[in-house]
């Protein structure tokens, strides 16, 4: 069972990664990862949003009539949305700029009311966290990924800084800024680097499916 | 006035447009754009819906929300106006049309998620907009995504047809074609 629960969430992270390879979610992904602060911000309230949904749709999954289930779902997935964002607003305001729209627009995100349809509503609460958590690293990694590569190819490095007080903590520089391309930060680029990670992931899912193939032939032979 | 108006069209189909520009509605731009036809649909449906929505949702805000100092609760107002709208929209359309409501299929529902129908009633409101602007608005954003959609499903027809690398077979080139629908329609910025 312990394993299965490891399996379940490492699966999460590359193979039936939400973004890339399920492509759920990818309105955010696209807009908001201009910037890594962007993405760390967008990133932990999704994973809170989803464990927290998760966890409250698990709870309550026997007491919901099924013909009203989504409705249900999504004013869950609301209420915690609009405490996110007046938490964000209230403590981090210039990420509560950058972010803009993106935030109430969690609630329509996919990958939220598909856990909750796909897993929250079959399995005990317990499990149903875990998969919220795996599923929103996830989500992280991939806006992360995404975030790194369009602000090293749009500015030449990038920026942490601390959202509560805007103060940078830490910056670092790879390309000089003649050879920056500031496309990358424009709708296109954000198109082209989502398709390029996509076929990557791709690539790789189509690698190891054939190595398990070719292990489970071996086996049979033996 | 009507200069004006006519601006804020141009603006929300080709210059700000939702797709290209504000990456909203990706899902059933990633989903629906395999066949014209059904593209054609969920962009009808889609205008349907945004321009019903918006209107209730304006009313909703204005008359009932800012009188009782409810803003707070708008998010979660607007979610479920949009999503009982798409169910009548669905019965509607199931009791008069049925053959409509079978080309459009599971799409219909999926309009629930669809975040450009939750953008523009949330951008109503933050955007201050009176009546008439707002309706312009509403017509305009979604004629935008219709527009879009439209193109890019008659473009993957052909790419059916056309040899891919392997890796980047189906959604991945799709999405090259996106970008580079992306660079021409930049073209539009300087025309207003």
């Amino acid at each position: 069972m312990e394993n299965s629960r490891l399996k379940a969430f490492k699966n999460g992270l590359i193979k039936e990664n939400p973004v890339f390879s399920l492509f759920l979610g990818i309105c955010s992904t696209l807009a908001i990862t201009t910037c890594v602060d962007n993405a760390i911000g967008m990133g932990i309230a999704v994973i809170i949003v989803l464990t927290m949904s998760n966890i409250i749709i698990s709870l309550i999954r026997n007491i919901t009539p099924d013909e009203i289930r989504i409705p249900v779902y999504i004013v869950v997935i609301a209420t915690l949305v609009k405490i996110i964002q007046m938490l964000i607003s209230a403590y981090a305001p210039s990420l509560n700029t950058s972010l803009g729209v993106f935030i109430p627009l969690i609630v329509v995100n996919c990958i939220i009311l598909g856990r909750a349809e796909a897993f929250a509503s079959k399995n005990n609460p317990m499990d149903s966290a875990i998969d919220g958590i795996g599923m929103g690293i996830g989500y992280t990694l991939a806006v992360l990924t995404m975030s790194l590569i369009r602000e090293v190819i749009s500015t030449g490095g990038f920026i942490v800084s601390n959202p509560f007080t805007t103060e940078k903590i830490f910056g670092i520089t790879f390309i000089p800024e003649e050879y920056c391309i500031s496309l990358f930060s424009s709708p296109v680029g954000a198109f082209i680097t989502f398709a390029c990670l996509a076929a990557a992931v791709g690539a790789y899912k189509a690698y190891a499916d054939k190595k398990e193939a070719e292990a489970e032939k071996a086996k049979e032979v033996k | 006035m009507i200069a004006e108006l006519a601006t804020l069209l141009v603006t929300c189909v080709l210059i700000n447009n939702v797709i290209l520009n504000q990456f909203l509605g990706m899902c059933p731009f990633m989903g629906v754009s395999k066949k014209t036809s059904s593209a054609v649909g969920m962009g009808i449906a889609v205008v349907f819906v945004i321009v019903v929505a918006s209107i209730v949702t304006y009313g909703l805000y204005y008359l009932v929300l800012v009188p009782l100092g409810l803003e707070f609760m708008d998010l979660i107002t607007f979610i479920l106006v949009i999503a009982s709208l798409v169910q009548l929209t669905e019965m509607f359309i199931k009791k008069t049309s049925p053959s409509l409501y079978k080309s459009l299929g599971v799409y219909l529902p999926l309009i629930t998620t669809n975040c450009v129908v939750l953008n523009v009633c949330l951008a109503n409101i933050s955007n201050g907009f009176d009546f008439i602007h707002m309706l312009v608005y509403s017509v305009g954003t979604p004629l935008g995504f219709a527009l879009v959609l439209y193109i890019f499903s008659t473009i993957r027809e052909r790419l059916e047809l056309s040899e891919v690398p392997s890796a980047f077979k189906g959604n991945s080139i799709a999405l090259i074609v996106a970008a580079i629908m992306a660079l021409a329609f930049s073209g539009f910025a300087g025309l207003v």
